[in-house]
């Protein structure tokens, strides 16, 4: 048993380096595209809501501290407790994707969007003698939707990871003895907060 | 065998049980649903050797319209321009994703790793038997783009080309996406199994070396495959919704597509070969009847190799105008990477030194190999070289280099194994002498294919042309007179095995006496491999005739 | 050694080729020896301890020094050959002040160059012996690279961004340029004459485009034909009446036709349209077909010119026909007071 519990989670660590990667990827395409609009890149993400991205971090925060408090329920025996804060993980992870909903329908109304749709604002600087935007100011949103978009896509797979995981714990399935798909999911959904936290900051507030 | 490892319970030298892997359930829906490391390795064998005969027939295609300038055959022209730019990029696409990447790891890790640690089954069965299915869906995806229109890119993808060129890039982009995937499970899955799975007694330094290369090629699946996975995903995401990265014309960089993609498809080389030396590993020491020379460097160089191939990619870009600074360093660390391979050779070489050998099929592939990787590694030296470099990339020279790596050493390699384990597997042995006559023929063949494409290259022929003066055609015609040799030895190669089916089972647990463990069960295996489960008491590759105590 | 060098390598023709080709030599000797020994080991040992029913192998497990020897000798020798390459590649990496700058832009699926003084020219280049030349490039399109082998030159031109290259060709004669990065349909169309002249002729060039034409002088549609192939118009116009996918209608039996154009009017094809749509290309679109054609604008002289229209009327017209076809070739008059290249149409 000690021997499968310690394989499953070389294996989930193993699958949350491949993440890191996939995000990695993008944070260095974001890099680069900085470094080549630094002036439009500023301007275009005075667009973003703060609060809500910050609301949407401390949801996130509060929604890793109750997985962790499931974890513990979990390997204390208390199924009840358990079954709770997994609910209540769900339901922060809910409010995440609500706000992240209002949050893109703003962008949609205000045409903050890649190059192909972007239309112009009024604090927009760099044109071109013609008095078109530079591309910078899409290729930012561009960005914006990707990553934010992959990683609301990750905290989808999760609602239903930890929906599965509810409904076992419910039936009775997990003791201190065998709690491994808590443990697993939990690690997976660390990951997926902790890439907000580097989000948040990267596009929200970096000047 | 006077020499064999032991084990607790009575392994050796047993009658042929009844029941294997192979009958234990009947039925297709058993296969479908079977978690059985064996059944899924036979599963992957058969899908991407079909692939392997998709990609063929294609090449076969390619050389056939170079035969002269004008594509002429039997008085018609064979295809047009777009045909051709469509064939070879196929061609690439199922070589590279479908068939040479997963296929040692996937064909033939699967069914061998567990049984030379002496386990049960991989880590994760279910895990695995996903990644399988992953696979059937990349490929269904790759076939229904071929149909639905096919794509022209070249198997590199590059933009802008890629981004504003007609043709169901976006499928097949995500059609690769998806067997990427695949290849992370089976990653994910060998590096568990080998941390965690392995027989009592065997420290990391009693693993075989098949176990090492493995394992490397694991780790860079893991690392690496995600980088190609975002690179897909960026390249669809510029073709459907135009975000701006790649494509100048919306302020994107067509250079840095570049560099994401090269930063997998380096190490993706690397997912190639270690395999393939992987098993000429375990071929030289079986058919020297000695000990391996130079263990341990042998398995340090496979993890240097992991390591080392993340740090080389720009090699690919020399000319494609990247900083001068960065060309530099590049050349420089890429003459590093080339040192673990040489170390390799030698080691092989000094294990045949006085050894008792003899030349069985699989041994024939393996010297095939020694002097087929031999001609590809150091052809690469000219490349990493930065003043002949300019003159000969972009031309034949590389499309000669790769081939000799990639199907000198790596196919090659495959067909090797294929060979070696082949009654394992199956249980039959197959003819020899017509096993041997296959080597022989796909030896010549391919040198007759791809030495020419070195001196067309560094006569000036660039690559993917369709159209080509006159001067080259001698060498494009012996090429493809190569290439009929190669399909022919092929064929024989593959209905030699496959008629072996036909006979009943006829093959002993260890028929080239080898000293892994996977010699140790029956050929072919029952379902859970070990009767009991085996205990290392001697390192591997060990032929002395009284045994040493481990 | 020199039969092996040409055997192998194409032409000398720039300061750089001895250099590249010496390395090139000196690794095939290098790598050459290096197989020789792997596969005389291989097939030796295979050879002369070929298998013995009973004998038993020494258990060599390793040998460290031997290990440590054949390890640092390799890098010993990458090391010795990076430095060697990387001093040919620096030499090559930084053009001189001196050179002349001629600018490129490539196209699908032509190359189009511009010399300092505006003169254009489309798939043909002329440069001075024993002068360094120094090309900025640049694409219109998608990814293209300039080849010319017997140089030892190759670098991708990027779209959206200048790349360089230089060389001080040695040699006079012509030379093949060829597009290395595949660009789609006509990538393998895509060539170029790199001619190496001296001063007189050099000058010759820019001022008439050449001295080749004189000898069609009589011949317009013959030349025509020439500019046909080399200008790239083969790669999307057919002479045979057949389509060529994503190109342009064929040329056959057009001359005096009334074509129908995507606009529902129609025009006649005579030396004004053709002139028309070499230079316009996306004024008039005939039916059926995309406004895809890059502009000839600047490329062509006006004998080039007239002799593509005198082709095209080669190619089969109809009986009523409208204003002739060029049957001589001329030279348009120099306005007064010109100076430099002139014979182009178009502007500078």
């Amino acid at each position: 048993m000690e021997q499968q519990f310690d394989t499953s989670k070389i294996g989930m660590w193993l699958f949350l380096v491949t993440e890191v990667l996939l995000f990695g990827g993008l944070f260095v395409g974001f890099g680069m595209m900085q470094a080549r609009y630094p002036q439009e890149f500023l301007e275009a993400h005075e667009h973003l809501q703060r609060p809500l991205g910050a609301l949407n971090t401390v949801v996130l925060l509060i929604s890793s501290f109750t997985m962790v408090m499931g974890v513990l329920s979990a390997q204390r025996n208390d199924k009840k407790k358990l079954v709770m804060y997994l609910i209540l993980t769900i339901i922060c992870a809910c409010i995440f994707l609500c706000v992240k909903y209002f949050e893109y329908s703003h962008k949609f109304e205000e045409h903050l969007l890649p190059p192909r749709w972007y239309q112009a604002q009024p604090g927009d600087t760099v044109r071109d003698a013609a008095g078109n935007v530079s591309h910078g100011y899409g290729t930012f949103f561009a960005f914006y939707f990707m990553m934010t978009g992959l990683h609301g896509f990750h905290i989808l797979v999760g609602i239903f990871l930890l929906a599965w995981i509810a409904i076992r714990a419910h039936r009775g399935e997990f003791s201190s003895k065998y709690y491994t798909p808590v443990d697993l999911v939990g690690l997976y959904w660390h990951l997926v907060d902790l890439i907000w936290i580097y989000l948040f900051p990267l596009f929200y507030l970096i000047k | 065998m006077a020499n064999t490892l032991t084990s607790r319970g009575k392994i050796a030298d047993h009658p042929r049980p009844e029941v294997n892997y192979l009958n234990a359930s009947k039925g297709i829906w058993s296969w479908m649903t079977t978690v059985d490391h064996k059944r899924i390795g036979v599963m992957y064998l058969v899908g991407v050797l079909t692939a392997f005969l998709m990609g063929g027939i294609f090449a076969l295609f390619v050389r056939l319209s170079l035969l002269n300038p004008k594509h002429m055959l039997f008085g018609k022209v064979l295809m047009s321009a777009e045909t051709y730019n469509r064939v070879f990029t196929l061609h690439g696409v199922i070589m590279v994703f479908l068939f040479i990447i997963p296929s040692i790891p996937a064909a033939l890790g699967n069914f061998v790793l567990p049984l030379m640690l002496g386990a049960k089954d991989v880590a994760f069965p279910r895990l695995n038997l996903a990644s399988f299915y992953l696979w059937v869906i990349g490929a269904v995806m790759a076939i229904c783009g071929m149909i639905f229109g096919a794509i022209d890119t070249g198997w590199t993808f590059y933009t802008p080309y890629s981004t504003t060129t007609s043709g169901t890039v976006t499928l097949m982009v995500m059609a690769v996406f998806i067997l990427g995937f695949s290849s992370i499970f089976t990653g994910i899955n060998f590096v568990a199994t080998v941390h965690k799975l392995r027989a009592p007694g065997m420290g990391w330094f009693d693993m075989p070396l098949f176990v090492w290369g493995i394992y490397s090629t694991a780790i860079i699946q893991v690392l690496a495959t995600p980088v190609l996975g975002i690179t897909l995903c960026l390249l669809a995401l510029e073709r459907v919704f135009s975000i701006g990265i790649f494509d100048p014309k919306l302020g994107g960089d067509p250079v840095l597509f570049q560099h994401f993609f090269w930063f997998y498809s380096h190490p993706a080389v690397y997912i190639m070969i270690l395999p393939g030396m992987a098993i000429i590993s375990e071929l030289i020491p079986t058919f020297s009847r000695k000990t391996m020379f130079g263990y341990r460097a042998v398995a340090y160089s496979s993890v240097s190799l992991a390591l080392l191939s993340f740090i080389v990619w720009g090699h690919h870009m020399f000319v494609a105008g990247q900083s001068q600074l960065a060309t530099v360093i590049f050349s420089a660390l890429t003459f590093l990477v080339a040192i673990p391979s040489g170390v390799k050779m030698f080691n092989w070489l000094g294990t045949m030194y006085k050894g008792n050998i003899s030349l069985e099929t699989p041994m024939l592939y393996a010297i095939s190999f020694l002097l087929l990787f031999g001609i590809g590694g150091l052809t690469g030296i000219f490349l990493g070289t930065l003043s002949t470099d300019v003159h000969l990339t972009d031309t034949y020279f590389v499309v000669a280099h790769f081939h000799y790596v990639m199907m000198g050493g790596t196919v090659i390699a495959f067909i090797g194994g294929l060979h070696y384990w082949w009654p394992k597997m199956t249980g039959r042995m197959y003819t020899e002498k017509w096993a041997a006559l296959g080597c022989v023929l796909v030896f010549i063949g391919f040198n007759m294919t791809f030495l020419t494409q070195f001196f067309l290259g560094s006569k000036g022929m660039p690559r993917r042309y369709y159209n080509y003066l006159d001067q080259y055609q001698p060498l494009h015609a012996f090429s493809t007179y190569g290439s009929w040799v190669i399909g022919l030895g092929m064929m024989i190669t593959a209905i030699n095995l496959l008629a072996s089916l036909r006979k009943p089972y006829d093959a002993p647990d260890n028929p080239w006496g080898g000293t892994t463990l996977e010699w140790k069960t029956s050929s072919p295996p029952i379902e859970h491999n070990f009767e009991d489960q085996p205990v290392l008491e001697r390192a591997p590759y060990d032929y002395r005739p009284e045994p040493v105590a481990h | 050694m020199e039969w092996l060098r040409s055997l192998m390598l194409p032409p000398q023709g720039s300061q750089f080729a001895g250099e590249v080709d010496n390395v090139y030599m000196g690794l095939f000797w290098l790598c050459g020896i290096l197989f020789v020994g792997i596969a005389a080991a291989a097939i030796g040992f295979a050879w002369r301890y070929r298998y013995k029913p009973g004998r038993v192998t020494p258990h060599q497990t390793h040998n460290t020094t031997l290990e440590i020897v054949w390890t640092v000798i390799p890098l010993l020798l990458c090391v010795a050959i990076f430095f060697w390459g990387l001093n040919g590649w620096m030499k090559y990496a930084v053009a001189p002040g001196e050179a002349m700058e001629i600018q490129i832009t490539a196209k699908k699926w032509l190359w189009q160059f511009e010399y300092p003084d505006g003169t254009r020219t489309a798939n043909e280049i002329h440069v001075l012996v024993n002068k360094p030349v120094r090309f900025v490039m640049t694409s219109e399109d998608v990814l293209h690279d300039f080849f010319v082998p017997d140089m030892r030159v190759k670098h991708d031109i990027v779209p959206g961004r200048y790349t360089e290259v230089w060389f001080t060709p040695t040699v006079l004669g012509t030379h093949h340029v060829t597009c290395a990065e595949y660009c789609g349909k006509g990538h393998s169309d895509m060539q170029a004459k790199l001619v190496v002249d001296n001063e007189a002729d050099f000058q010759k060039f820019m001022e008439t485009g050449g001295t080749e034409w004189e000898d069609y002088k009589m011949k317009p549609a013959e030349w025509g034909r020439i500019q046909y192939e080399r200008k790239g118009c083969s790669t999307c116009h057919s002479i045979d009446g057949s389509r060529i996918a994503s190109g342009g209608p064929s040329w056959k039996g057009i001359w005096g036709k009334m074509e129908k154009l995507n606009d529902g009017k129609e025009v006649l094809v005579d030396a004004d349209y053709v002139r028309e749509s070499m230079m316009q290309p996306q004024a008039k679109i005939v039916a059926g077909f995309d406004p895809i054609m890059p502009t000839f604008q600047g490329l062509l002289r006006e004998h080039e010119i007239q002799g593509l229209i005198a082709f095209i009327k080669s190619l089969g017209n109809n009986p009523n026909g409208g204003p002739p076809a060029p049957t001589v070739l001329s030279l348009p008059p120099k306005p007064a007071g010109a100076s430099g290249a002139s014979g182009t149409t178009g502007t500078k």
